[in-house]
Formats: structure tokens, sequence, C-alpha cells
């Protein structure tokens, strides 16, 4: 029979802990997908409540969207098609930091970082063209708090560009951990940020 | 149970010439997860007192439903109070502080993982509940009529669940990735499982509390239109501090009952997997809590009508009381044993652990439309019931790994004492409740309550209850600091190594 004390585990070696970088950023990432989801979520709620008026086709939709208010569509779809192409580069990091290739890794990664910071300047455009004022109705206070929070993760993102850029910099290409976190983070903002904008700029 | 008891390689270790202020300076920069799930537990500690405390205080307001002894104004303050105390003060960052400190050491790892993301997670949550409890002694919080204290309150509750969401990426990334080479996830001890499940049903279900709370606080500061304002706080917020979402908070104190079954037995868990199934059927709750919806019973209309009532309230009501018992089914069949020898630490584990019982049913019963007690004081008891139930089970777990984390141990009597006394307290401060719940008392109320019974008594019964309570719990403290602190030298657990019983 085995006793207690016979299962207390002598103290063993250092462990090598197994990926957890990729593991913390896939919490990290979990953590967001559930903020923004839920977020959304919130966003359906007050759109089905809203009332029904006919739309342009005569046809009955949600008074959700103030008519005053024009959705910048050439704007947030460029925002849109930027951020699956932080992505890509994302990817292209790992593909290069794979073959030990600094040179590709680091421009992968400030190209990442550009990228977010041209996705931070759209999305300050969409602000601009839309005119919506803060405090002018629920609409607005929702469209900010939610388009608000998706630009704080995306600076998140663009840190990690820059920090994970650096340290390849710095001479740390061999250490993949950090370039493979700094992808799936990036894939994490683009799916969120895809689902943001089919919702709140595409089905309005 | 299985634990290795490393030392940690990683923080700034206070020396005996370090003096004071050197002493706190290490502490406030630690990066022994050991420290870090101690001032997790210390500061929920007195979060907890401040909690007993205004649990009192309702308590004693409600003795008398026709006179007022405190303001009218402060109620609504106390009674918010009550409920973000219970989940954000008490119960998560208990376990959490628990996790922290226990789970690494389990595993043979010799730190958390990202210990600073780890003691980052500790500062914004003191610092954001400390903020939520100022906000509420100013008269803000939901309901509060100083606007600015509200954003506050706000602001507050946003930063504690950020610390929170921190401190349980670590626990996560801990279990997962840094076992002793050859330990698989099923090899794992029961409470390291229940961390790692508890603590990602925290980074699954916080994160959508607090974009709630960025559209409230929003709200709030701006427009007070879409979010009803101060009163809507808790409309929208509520469901994270009630049931079935704090069924998650308390996953870990689960796994320690199921962690002390087996050193009560003197031999290994059997059906081990089965436990780990029980911890797992437990966070099926997130699923119902995250929809932001209470699912209860309406057993009315048609067959289908019934089936769509009932298929959502079983799943998310009903089979987290299964994963329960299916631990503590198989807790008392570890106990079938001849090599029973009984420790201290499981008396409050195991009355505790009844209590969180007692609540989950209670939280059954109370959804069944007809049973009419949604509104009634008998919610306020359920939450009773499981962070009174909580506390019983991080005491047990303070005491049984008290000697990992502090190199002394309690004394046995002190910790059977205390736990029964605990227990007697609670079933005082929550059953009454219960009682007066199916009278209709109203919650959140403290006067015309009148109805059909001794509402006073019961009143007075659940006060003495939430005064006993605290009576324990400064015991409990006053216990564990001088045990802790000039208690005798222990080496390895004496509770597992046969030293005490």
């Amino acid at each position: 029979m085995t006793t207690a004390v016979d299962r207390v585990l002598p103290a063993g070696p250092t462990t090598a802990a197994r990926h957890p970088l990729f593991i913390a950023t896939g919490s990290v990432a979990a953590a967001g997908t559930m903020l923004m989801f839920g977020m959304l979520a919130v966003w359906f709620k007050f759109r089905d409540a809203s009332p029904l008026r006919a739309g342009k086709n005569g046809k009955m939709i949600h008074d959700w969207l103030p008519a005053d208010l024009k959705i910048p569509e050439v704007a947030t779809n460029t925002l849109a098609i930027t951020m699956v192409i932080a992505a890509i580069m994302g990817q292209w990091a790992v593909y290069s930091a794979t073959r030990k290739d600094a040179q590709h890794t680091t421009l992968a990664l400030f190209i990442t970082g550009l990228i977010g910071v041209a996705a931070i300047n759209a999305q300050v455009a969409i602000y601009k063209q839309m005119e919506a004022v803060l405090a002018d109705g629920a609409y607005q206070t929702m469209f900010y708090a939610i388009t608000g929070t998706m630009l704080v993760l995306i600076c998140s993102g663009v840190a990690f560009s820059l920090v994970a850029a650096f340290r390849v910099l710095g001479g740390r290409v061999a250490d993949r951990a950090v370039v493979t976190a700094h992808a799936l983070y990036w894939y994490f903002l683009t799916t969120a940020f895809i689902a943001l904008w089919f919702v709140v700029y595409v089905q309005k | 149970m299985t634990t290795v008891n490393l030392p940690s390689t990683l923080g700034a270790e206070a020396t005996a010439d370090s003096g004071f202020l050197g002493s706190v300076g290490a502490w406030l920069t630690t990066t022994d997860h050991k420290r870090i799930g101690r001032l997790f537990i210390g500061t929920a500690t007195l979060w907890l007192l401040a909690f007993v405390g205004v649990g009192s205080l309702l308590g004693f307001e409600r003795i008398d439903s026709k006179t007022l002894t405190f303001n009218e104004g402060m109620m609504t303050q106390l009674f918010a109070a009550t409920k973000t105390l219970a989940s954000f003060g008490v119960m998560i960052p208990l376990m959490l502080g628990l996790s922290l400190a226990i789970a690494p050491t389990q595993i043979g790892s010799r730190s958390v993982m990202f210990a600073r993301n780890a003691m980052l997670g500790f500062f914004l949550w003191a610092i954001g509940s400390a903020l939520v409890l100022s906000s509420l002694i100013a008269n803000g919080g939901p309901g509060g009529g100083n606007a600015q204290m509200v954003d506050l309150y706000l602001l507050g509750l946003a930063l504690a669940i950020m610390g929170l969401l921190a401190s349980a990426v670590s626990v996560v990334a801990t279990v997962l990735s840094a076992r002793t080479a050859g330990t698989d996830l099923a090899d794992v001890p029961s409470f390291s499982w229940a961390a790692l499940i508890g603590s990602s049903s925290l980074v699954l279900t916080l994160p959508v509390t607090l974009g709630t709370l960025i559209y409230a606080a929003i709200d709030h500061h701006y427009t007070r239109i879409a979010f009803d304002g101060n009163m809507g706080i808790i409309k929208w917020l509520g469901w994270s501090m009630s049931q079935p979402q704090t069924f998650l908070y308390v996953i870990p104190a689960v796994g320690i009952l199921a962690e002390l079954a087996p050193a009560v037995a003197r031999r290994a868990q059997p059906l081990r997997g089965g436990v780990f199934v029980g911890v797992g059927l437990i966070s099926v709750a997130l699923l119902g809590s995250v929809t932001q919806n209470v699912h209860g019973l309406a057993w009315t209309g048609t067959l289908a009508d019934k089936a769509k009532s009932f298929v959502p309230y079983a799943l998310f009501n009903l089979l987290p009381i299964l994963g329960v018992v299916v631990v503590l089914g198989l807790a008392l069949l570890a106990l079938k044993s001849d090599s029973i020898k009984m420790i201290a630490p499981f008396v409050p584990a195991f009355l505790g652990g009844g209590m969180i019982l007692t609540a989950m049913l209670g939280n059954a019963v109370q959804l069944v439309s007809s049973a009419n007690l949604s509104g009634t004081v008998f919610e306020e008891a359920v939450l009773v019931y499981i962070s009174y139930g909580t506390v019983l089970v991080a005491w047990a777990a303070i005491a049984f790994w008290g000697p990992a984390l502090w190199g002394r141990m309690l004394p046995a009597k002190a910790v059977v004492g205390i736990g029964a006394l605990g227990f007697v307290a609670t079933v005082f401060a929550a059953l009454p409740m219960y009682i007066a719940g199916f009278a209709d008392q109203q919650a959140d109320s403290i006067k015309d309550f009148d109805y059909s019974g001794p509402a006073s008594l019961w009143n007075t019964v659940s006060t003495a209850g939430h005064a006993l309570f605290a009576v324990c719990v400064i015991a409990a403290i006053v216990v564990a600091v001088k045990s802790f602190a000039t208690g005798e030298r222990v080496a390895g657990n004496p509770w597992i190594d046969g030293g005490a019983q």
C-alpha cells in the first residue's frame, strides 16, 4: 500500500518549463476574446432592444445607428484588411525565426508593429470622420467603449511587437518562444477586430 | 498528496539584518510565489473582516423592521459592499492566493510562472479593492449618491478584476507548463487540478464582467442613458457577484477537500480521474454565467416549454452540484480505509465543503419559479453559505499547508475549534435567512417586511451568526499570527508525516 509519505516527491532538478509564454499568451488571448465577445453580446442586446424603422429599401431595421452618423466604410474596410496583414506579418516572423533568419525576423516584427500603428491611425481617422460625440446617446457611448477597448488591445500588440523585435535585434533569434507568442497575440487581435468590424461597421 | 518543498530562486528575500524597511521592501518586491500567495490571503482576510462586519450591521438593522438605527441612505452601500466584498474581496483572492502559494510546490516548480505578473496582479487587486471600499464608504458604488465616488467604484472594480486576471493567468501557465519532468496533467494533485480549472474559469468569465464594466463606467461618467446610471450597476454586473458564477470562485475549495480526504485515509485517492471530472463539472457553470442571464426553472406550459426551461437550468445549476457530490462521494470512498488517522484540517474542510454544497442546493431551489424565492433574503443566504463555507475550507488549507508556507504549524485544537465554531456561525447566519426567504422577507431591504412568523427572531439569530463568525475570524487571525510567527518550527508536513493528528 502506498502511504502519503511514500508519495512525497524528492526535490528534483530545476524543471524546464514547457512553452510558458505561449500558454500565458494563449490565456491572455482567451481572456481578450471573452472581453470583446462579451462586449459584442451587450452590443447585440442593445441593438435588438432598439425600435424598428424603415430602412432605405423599405425594409424594417433596428433604429440603433443614429441617422446623422455615417460609418466611413473605406476607412473601416481598410482597417480590417490592415489587421489581417498584421497577422500575416506575425506569422512571417515565426517562419523567419524558425530558420534563424534574424534579419527577416526583425523586419517582420517591425512591420507588424508599424501596421499596428497604422491600424491605430485608421481608427482615429474613423473617429474624426464620424464626428460622433460621446455624450450624445447610448450608441455613441457604446461605440467609443467597444472600439476604444479594441484600440487599447491593438496598442498592447504594438508594444509586444516592439519588445519582440528588440529582443531579436539583441541577438536572441534562437528564442522562438516570444516570436511565436507574438504571432498568436496578433491572430487574436485580428480575430477580435474582424468580429467587431462585422458587427459594428458592416451590420451596423 | 504530493508536495515538493523547493526554495524559491527568484525575488529579493528579507535578510536578518535588512531591518523593518528592508523587510517591507522585500515583501513588496517579492517574486516568491509563497509570499505572493500569502499577501493575497492576508489582504483578503482584512476584507473578510469588513465583509463579516457589514453582514453583522445589516443583520442588526433588520432585527426591528419598524425603527432604523443607522442612516437609511447607508444601506444601499452596505448591501453593495456585501456582494462586492464576498466575491472580489474574499472568495476569489483567498482561493487564488492558495493556488499561487501551493500549486507550484505541488507540481515541482521552483516558482510560479511570470511571478512579476502575479505580483502586479496582487497590487492591482489590492489597490482596486481598496478603492472599491473607499468609494462605498464615501457614498459611491451601486445606487450611490456621489457620482464621482460611483465612478471610483467602477474604476476600482476594474482594477481589481484586472489584477485577479493577471494572477489567474500565472496559475494557469504554471500548472500547464511547469510540471516536473514526466508528470502528466492527469498526475497532478487534486488541488493543483482544481487551481487550474478555477483559474481558467476566472480567465474566461472575469473579462466578460470587465467588458460590461467598461460600458457601465463610460456610460455613467458621460451620459447615464444606456446603463441606468448608478442604479443599473448591480443589474448589469450583479451576475458576477451571485450564483452560479460564485461556484467558479470556489472550485479550488473543492480541490482542497479532495486533497485532504486521502491524507486522512493515508492512501491514494481511489478513482482519481473521477475527482478530476467532478471538479471539471463545476466549471460548466461558466457557460451559464457568461450569458449574463438567470436560468431559472419555470415548470409551466407545454412539454417543450418545460424542456426549454429545464435544460439550461439543469446544465448551469444542477451539473455543478453533481460535480461537488462526485468529489464528496469519492472523498468518502477514500475514507473507507483501515488506516484512517483523522487530522485537524479535515474538520473545517469537510464542514466548509458541506456549506458550499448547501449553498448550491439552495441556489437550485431558489431558481424554481414556483418557490417564489427570487428577490428574497434566501438569495442573500446562499451567498453567505458559499462565502463562509469557502472561508472555512481556506482555514483548513492554511492549517494543512501552514508548515510548507511558514515552516511552523497551527495547534490542532485551535484548527478544529475555530472550524467547528465557524460552522455553527455559518448555519446561524444563513439558515434563518433561508427560512425568512420562504416567509417572503425581501432582499436588500431593512424595513417594512412584516410577515407571519418570528421575523425578529430570524434576524436576531442571523446577526448573532455573523457576529460569531467575526469572532472566529479574529480568533483565527490571532492563532495564525502567533503560531506562524513564534510557534515551533517543523520539518516537512507533520499532518501527513504522522507527527500531528
